[in-house]
């Protein structure tokens, strides 16, 4: 099999596309999104509780159906949200969209990307890029619906 | 006549005269991923041989002007190639040159006539009792269409009060005579159909379906897109009242297509767009507008287009549909074999040995369609992955998305054995259990 596709399928994808971290549904969530990709048909619905900071979440949770890129993709968002409690998400979406918009150049920032570097690799297939973000864009969305949180309301 | 089965005499094309062919297309000598291109995606548009290229620069070297407006020496020239160009289409499906509109494509065909049906029926409009829509009267589609033949109907139900029914499709995605009877009614008015499925290859029984058209007098719109690059097609024999197809999925260029109608229904369809070209005296309250078909092409037409397709069309004439049909019944055997062994595998469509035509779409169990697709691509192998806009066909199959191979008269037995190849491989490759 060419390179390409295994520097694009790593196992660690394919370890997640089918362990499905945080597939599951929150009974009472404070913002939720269904994002679709009308090309194929992924979607993904993702459920947060607000953190305790702006652009922070305290659970997030979510599930769909789709490609090994959108579902791992979701898995490994959902595994680093739960890995960094109370800190603002925002710039960590932020660092993924311009990996995935790098086309495969560059060397991606681990530090703050953790596993999420994976995709470094799918960002060569414009076609697919798509797919890695569908949880992520989701998860903007989710934030951008969020109350405004404790930090911000103090501002205020 | 359109023949429904092959026959006995019909000697497909050999390899050896695919070969010639295909040094015809050089696109398809590309390598892709350090792979030689396998081509399975023609359903979707097909590659173009260098007569077509070249007769279409050929003409916008030597004969480029707008038609039907000037009366220069070129403008002479390429209104003449054009209307030429409408002739050897009209002959190639069975049709009068005044039954061939240009169009943009097979979905701006199929638009064509729905709005048609919607301006015909709206209050004021000038009445006339083969296109009106009353509240309750029926519109028929299949579970199976592609949204160009889907979408323009739901349209034209939401604004005359039309209910729009369905033929619903059985577990591979099938539907035969008995279905479709159980929909008919006295208030059937149009019936829309694919002739050829482009997600299961199915060929709807349309001799049938307008025997029981005419009985009812619904009108039959056939969208041909699948089945007029494929095989001999005569639309008079066959005896629909109208007909769609795209002049890129028969080796033509994008951007023009065909719509067939039957004179006089043809003429008596108000026009879709209106503007210049299409009318005979304007003052600044009204116009009255040109016979069919000039009275749908309004505006400057894509004549270079119109004249590269009638060249595809004599080049498919050349080779010959019925071998082409014959020699893609035999690969597609092929491919539908292969796959209905291959563990894991779901084909939809007709079962083997069953009618299906140059189309494989299937269902790899664990294995979302876009990273077969990925995988494929990787060996070179183009394939089409998604709905291929045919969303509830989808729904009502319980899939979201599938795989799909197209042959056309290019394609090798070489090829279809790599598609196999690859597909066999796949789900182990993912892990899927
Ligand atoms: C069965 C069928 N109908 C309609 C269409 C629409 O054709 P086009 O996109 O060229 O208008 C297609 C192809 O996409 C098709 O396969």
């Amino acid at each position: 099999m060419s390179d390409d596709l295994s520097a694009m399928y790593q196992e660690l994808i394919l370890d997640h596309s089918r362990r499905r971290v945080g597939q599951r549904t929150l009974e009472a969530a404070d913002a939720s999104h269904h994002e679709l990709n009308p090309t194929c048909g992924d979607e993904i619905t993702l459920q947060v509780t607000a953190g305790a900071a702006t652009g922070a979440v305290g659970e997030l949770a979510w599930h769909g159906n789709g490609c090994s890129i959108s579902m791992a993709s979701a898995s490994i968002l959902a595994e680093l949200a739960a890995d960094r409690p109370g800190t603002d998400l925002r710039p960590l979406i932020d660092e993924f969209r311009t990996m995935m918009h790098s086309r495969g150049r560059g060397e991606p920032d681990d530090s703050a990307l953790g596993d999420a570097v994976v995709f470094h690799g799918t960002s060569k297939y414009v076609m697919r890029v798509k797919c890695a973000m569908l949880a992520w864009v989701a998860l903007e969305k989710c934030l951008d619906a969020l109350p405004a949180g404790p930090a911000a309301t103090a501002d205020a | 006549m359109a023949p429904m089965t092959l026959s006995d005499t019909t000697v497909a094309l050999t390899d050896a005269e695919v070969a010639a062919i295909r040094s015809d297309f050089p696109a398809l000598d590309a390598r892709v991923n350090g792979h030689p291109l396998a081509y399975l995606d023609s359903g979707a548009t097909a590659q173009r041989p260098l007569a077509v290229l070249d007769r279409e620069r050929a003409f916008l070297l030597e004969s480029n002007a707008a038609v039907h407006r000037g009366a220069h020496t070129l403008a002479g020239d390429a209104t003449e190639a054009f209307e030429d160009a409408r002739h050897t289409v009209a002959q190639f499906i069975g049709a009068g040159d005044d039954e061939v509109v240009w169009t943009a494509n097979a979905t701006d065909a199929l638009n064509l006539v729905a709005h048609a049906f919607t301006a015909a029926n709206r209050p004021g409009a000038v009445p006339d009792e083969r296109l009106a829509l009353r509240p309750g009267d029926e519109i028929v589609v299949t579970e199976a269409e592609h949204h160009a033949n889907l979408i323009p109907w739901q349209q034209v139900a939401a604004a005359t009060g039309a209910t729009l029914r369905f033929v619903p499709v059985d577990d591979d995605g099938v539907w035969t005579m008995v279905d479709a009877a159980a929909v008919l009614t006295p208030r059937t008015r149009i019936i829309a159909v694919a002739h050829v499925s482009n997600v299961t290859g199915y060929t709807a029984p349309v001799a049938q379906l307008v025997a029981a058209a005419k009985e009812l007098g619904a009108i039959t719109v056939l969208d041909a897109c699948q089945s007029a690059p494929h095989r001999p097609l005569d639309l008079g024999a066959l005896g629909v009242d109208f007909a769609a197809f795209s002049s890129h999925k028969m080796l033509g260029p994008t951007g023009i297509g065909v719509l067939y109608g039957r004179q006089p229904l043809l003429d008596a369809l108000p026009p879709f767009r209106t503007g210049g070209s299409m009318i005979s005296t304007v003052t600044m309250e009204s116009a009255e507008f040109l016979p069919a078909p000039q009275r749908f092409e309004a505006g400057t037409q894509p004549v270079s287009q119109a004249v590269a397709l009638a060249e595809a069309v004599r080049y498919l004439d050349r080779v010959g549909l019925d071998r082409i049909e014959a020699r893609e019944h035999e690969l597609t055997t092929r491919m539908v074999d292969g796959l209905t062994g291959m563990p894991g595998i779901r084909l939809v469509g007709p079962r083997v040995g069953e009618q299906r035509t140059g189309i494989a779409a299937f269902d790899v169990a664990g294995v979302h369609a876009h990273d077969v697709g990925q995988l494929l691509d990787a060996r070179g192998i183009a394939v089409r992955v998604g709905h291929h806009c045919a969303q509830p066909l989808h729904r009502r199959l319980g899939l979201t998305a599938t795989t799909r191979a197209s042959l056309y008269l290019y394609s090798t037995t070489d090829e279809v054995d790599r598609m196999l190849d690859a597909v066999s491989g796949v789900r182990a490759y993912f892990g899927a259990r």
